[in-house]
């Protein structure tokens, strides 16, 4: 009966370690379920973004200055940063404290917190879209109210952040909590009857040891609301150099069959996203490291 | 031999780091024997090769006359138990204790009866519903133990099996593996850096280092006549006296002890003796030297006397105290040695002396 | 990396009255106003509009056919990232090579990518003039236009859910009961059905969920792919779209309200294997 999954092992360094996952000679054949995901993760991701650089800059920069060098563009691309900015900054700090919230106190529909502030990773964006445009679109008493006091919400930039904060929402809170289930509470009480107020302690107790899930959630935020669409087109009404996106932007160049300069622009957005995930994990990563026994 | 083990020129290397070099020796049917040495020695990887788990650069491996080299462990039916227990979590004891038997499909009525006569023979029957989480690291080991012999193994293979549990429970379960053999007979390999464990344990012992075989014997000859430095210092507590060698004695400052007959003058060596084979005298005699009493440590029934040479080296002398009455810290007094093991040192070939008999 | 709805830090801080009462109601206001009020706002609507819309949307095939083909597309993602994630994530923790690390950061790329490009990815390799087009027109394969590509670009998006979530608890498990479990005569398959697969079921399970919800939701990338095709390519997603377009507020919002059920139900169901993934790996 002749098994292939007997392969000598190579590239270990040093003995296995005792009682850790040792790559023993069960691990997968070399050519077996390697290959498998090889085949999987070449074919269905490694190839699609392939095509699209290859498409968006085959012929160099043409395409890409063919794509800035239409309407709105420029300002699609500005207000997608923006807003993504803005949403980074305000779940950044508004996520901190839910997480604090969360872990440090104990108080009726705590756990139904919990569960809704998970929400976002379950609704669809669309459904988000939809559900602010019933509450705070132009007809309805509250989206009247505040029309009526000068502030546009749909159709307008607000509501384009709106859609942004909830969408991204369980981000930077589920980059802290775990950090802040580390933390013993005792270092904020021990600075609190040291004589530092609430905020003070918080600062410099608590603060400094959450900055980089705190940065990590950000990043993370941003990376996800430069890409997302399904909320968004329904909030904004896309509304060319007002409230028309970079994903917008990108969808209508692929429907009008520019593939070239959607391929360019497309290219610069999911690189930008990439490399913003790479440092967060790097940032979750290291913590990790640091705190694990 | 038809019976047991045999493992031949075993090579194993890991990127750059060689293992196993080497490796050669027989385990004898029915016999428990022991692969001894410290961490690093290579005794797992050996362990693991045998069953299937790694596979050897080079070597070859039989067991009851039947070549295994190439088989997988699947093949080979042997049972194996691991440090950690690596019971299945998600089982309880009885589907655990059964799984050698489910697999090769078994009928039902034939694995519970198995089942059954395991977890009586391990004292575990009532625990059969349980999950592995809810037992203690003792218990855990002797399911591993009833799980691994269930299918009827030709070999039984434990890799540091008692090395996870705290000391008082790997006294009780070594004790309990001794009778368990006893009983079943089963040819058994037995991993461990525990030297007492595998001079307890095992009929023979195999003692390894840095990937080789350093001796092979009954726990009597490696305890006695260690055929290297490494085994003399490993095996059981040793003192180590430096000295000379002239006209076939060992000589450190003032004093000398035999055992260097083979060997030529003017060499340095080392003198292994081991605590009990101090003799302590008030006065002196033919083979004894002065030394100064630096510390007594009352153990019982017997003390620890820590001595200072006249050439500043130290030993270690265990005594019975009725042996050394009235002898105190301060107190000049002379030690005689026997069973002195002598080493040459320099060169990388180091070889042993005879032992000194006692005129 | 999770919010658990039971656990807290084991002794809960004994800050002032005052400001815990602030920052809790901050955090449920912020919360309120950002989804709670939204839900309410969709059901008022719907409720609004009366049990009629609720009815008549049920009847009405586009409907149907919509939801049938969100739950096809569904259940093909699941299946598709579930075995094939499985397989990837036991090469990640179990095979060493060299690029496993680059595997590992392949694996994350999805999440980086916005449905738009993702649709326009397809379109490039599937789309006219795409690099596989004449490949699949040759033997009447409609890929474009058509369901394949729609499970294509879902399968694309959910890669790394299943992937992420059986890693840790492949890592944490170890492969020694593995080992047991080959010593003792199981063979690879065997011991894969017996021993691995129940190990990480949890894990897997959330990492499904995970997927489901995701594909029922998925807009961006099938509003390229799909044409849009009514009772044809058109899931519930792109339904909803359609009918703000043409005005029908009260259908569109009803099958919104419907896929924000369904998503809910989905949510309980992952709150629900990660507490249990929790327990197993603390085991």
């Amino acid at each position: 009966m002749a098994k292939t999954l007997d392969r000598t092992l190579e590239e270990d360094r040093a003995p296995p370690a005792k009682g850790a996952a040792r790559f023993s000679r069960l691990h997968a054949g070399r050519w077996g379920l390697r290959g498998v995901a090889i085949v999987y993760l070449g074919l269905l991701v490694v190839l699609p973004l392939t095509a699209v650089i290859v498409k968006g800059y085959g012929q160099g920069l043409v395409s890409l200055r063919h794509a800035l060098a239409a309407p709105g563009a420029v300002a699609a691309i500005r207000l997608t940063l923006f807003t993504s900015a803005i949403a980074a900054i305000v779940n950044g700090v508004l996520g901190t404290l839910i997480a604090y919230v969360l872990v440090r106190f104990r108080f009726p529909g705590r756990s139904t917190l919990a569960t809704v502030v998970d929400m976002p990773f379950a609704i669809p964006t669309l459904v988000t879209g939809v559900m602010l445009v019933a509450l705070y679109g132009p007809n309805t008493p509250v989206g009247g109210f505040l029309a009526r006091h000068g502030i546009d919400v749909v159709f307008a930039v607000p509501g384009i952040v709106l859609a942004l904060l909830v969408v991204t929402l369980p981000l930077v809170i589920r980059t802290v909590e775990p950090v802040l289930l580390e933390l013993d509470p005792a270092e904020e009480e021990a600075a609190r009857v040291l004589g530092a107020g609430g905020w003070t302690a918080f600062r410099r107790v608590v603060l400094p040891a959450l900055r980089p899930a705190i940065a990590a959630g950000a990043l993370l935020t941003f990376a996800r609301a430069l890409g997302e669409f399904g909320a968004i087109v329904i909030v904004s009404g896309n509304i060319t150099g007002k409230t028309l996106t970079a994903p917008y932007f990108i969808f209508q160049l692929t429907g009008n069959f520019r593939f070239e300069e959607a391929a360019a622009v497309s290219a610069i957005l999911f690189g930008l996203s990439f490399v913003l995930v790479l440092v967060t994990e790097r940032l979750v990563k290291n913590r990790e490291a640091r705190v694990s026994p | 031999m038809t019976q047991g083990i045999v493992v031949q020129d075993l090579d194993k290397h890991f990127g750059s780091f060689q293992a196993v070099k080497q490796v050669s020796f027989q385990a004898e049917g029915g016999k428990i024997t022991a692969l001894l040495g410290p961490s690093g020695s290579g005794k797992s990887t050996v362990l693991r090769m045998i069953a299937g788990l790694e596979r050897p650069d080079a070597g070859r491996i039989w067991v009851d006359g039947e070549e295994q080299t190439s088989k997988s462990p699947q093949e080979r039916r042997l049972g194996f138990v691991f440090q950690h227990y690596a019971l299945f979590r998600h089982m309880t004891v009885r589907q655990n204790v059964a799984f050698g038997l489910a697999v090769r499909k078994a009928p039902k009525s034939e694995q519970r009866a198995r089942v059954g006569e395991l977890l009586d023979l391990v004292g575990l029957g009532p625990f059969e519903d349980r999950y592995p989480d809810q037992l203690s690291g003792g218990q855990r080991q002797r399911v591993a133990l009833a799980r691994a012999l269930a299918p009827r193994p030709k070999v039984l293979l434990l890799d540091e099996p008692f090395g996870a549990l705290d000391a008082r429970v790997r006294q009780e379960l070594r004790r309990w593996l001794d009778d368990l053999h006893r009983e079943l007979g089963v040819t058994s390999l037995l991993v461990t850096h525990d030297q007492e464990e595998a001079l307890e344990l095992a009929g023979e012992v195999v003692v390894m280092r840095q990937g080789g075989v350093e001796q092979i014997g009954s726990p009597e000859e490696i305890y006695n006549k260690p055929s290297t430095p490494f085994v003399a210092a490993f095996v059981g507590a040793s003192n180590v006296l430096r000295g000379t060698i002239w006209e076939g004695h060992v000589h450190f400052g003032r004093s000398a002890v035999a055992g260097a007959h083979r060997f030529d003058d003017g060499l340095e060596a080392q003198a292994y003796v081991r605590p009990h084979d101090v003799r302590i005298t008030r006065q002196a005699g033919d083979m004894s030297f002065e030394v100064t009493v630096e510390r007594r440590t009352n153990l019982g029934w017997m003390s620890k006397l820590v001595l200072r040479l006249k050439d500043g080296q130290m030993l270690v002398a265990e005594l019975p105290n009725e042996e050394i009455e009235g002898v105190r810290a301060g107190n000049r007094v002379f030690a005689d040695l026997r069973n002195a093991k002598v080493f040459t040192v320099g060169g990388t070939e180091l070889t042993s002396g005879e032992e000194l008999t006692k005129v | 990396m999770s919010i658990s709805a039971t656990t807290s830090s084991a002794r809960p801080s004994r800050v002032q009255g005052r400001s815990r009462f602030f920052l809790i109601a901050v955090a449920l206001a912020y919360v309120g106003l950002l989804l709670l009020a939204p839900i309410a706002g969709i059901v008022w609507t719907v409720i609004d509009g009366g049990s009629g819309v609720v009815r008549r949307s049920l009847a009405a095939p586009d409907v149907r056919h919509a939801f049938l083909l969100t739950g096809v597309i569904t259940v093909m993602a699941v299946i598709v990232t579930a075995v094939f994630g499985v397989a990837v994530a036991m090469v990640l923790t179990r095979d060493r090579f060299p690029g496993r690390r680059l595997m590992s950061a392949i694996v994350d790329l999805p999440l980086a990518v916005s449905p738009v490009i993702v649709g326009l990815m397809a379109v490039l390799l599937f789309g006219r003039g795409g690099w596989f087009e004449p490949f699949f027109t040759a033997r009447g394969i409609q890929i474009i236009f058509a369901l394949p590509s729609m499970v294509l670009v879902t399968v694309f998006i959910c890669i790394p859910f299943v992937v992420r979530e059986v890693v840790p608890v492949l890592e944490e498990v170890g492969i020694e009961e593995v080992e047991a479990a080959r010593t003792l005569g199981a063979s690879p398959t065997q011991t894969f059905f017996r021993i691995t697969l129940p190990t990480i079921r949890w894990g897997l399970l959330y990492g499904v969920a995970l997927t489901a919800a995701r594909s029922l939701g998925e807009i961006g990338a099938v509003l390229i792919v799909s044409g849009t095709i009514q009772g044809h390519t058109e899931t519930a997603t792109l339904y909803i779209f359609r009918a703000l377009e043409e005005r029908q507020e009260a259908s569109g919002y009803f099958v919104a309200l419907v896929l924000a059920a369904g998503s809910i139900v989905l949510l309980t169901a992952i709150e629900l294997f990660k507490r249990k993934r929790v327990r197993e790996r603390s085991r």
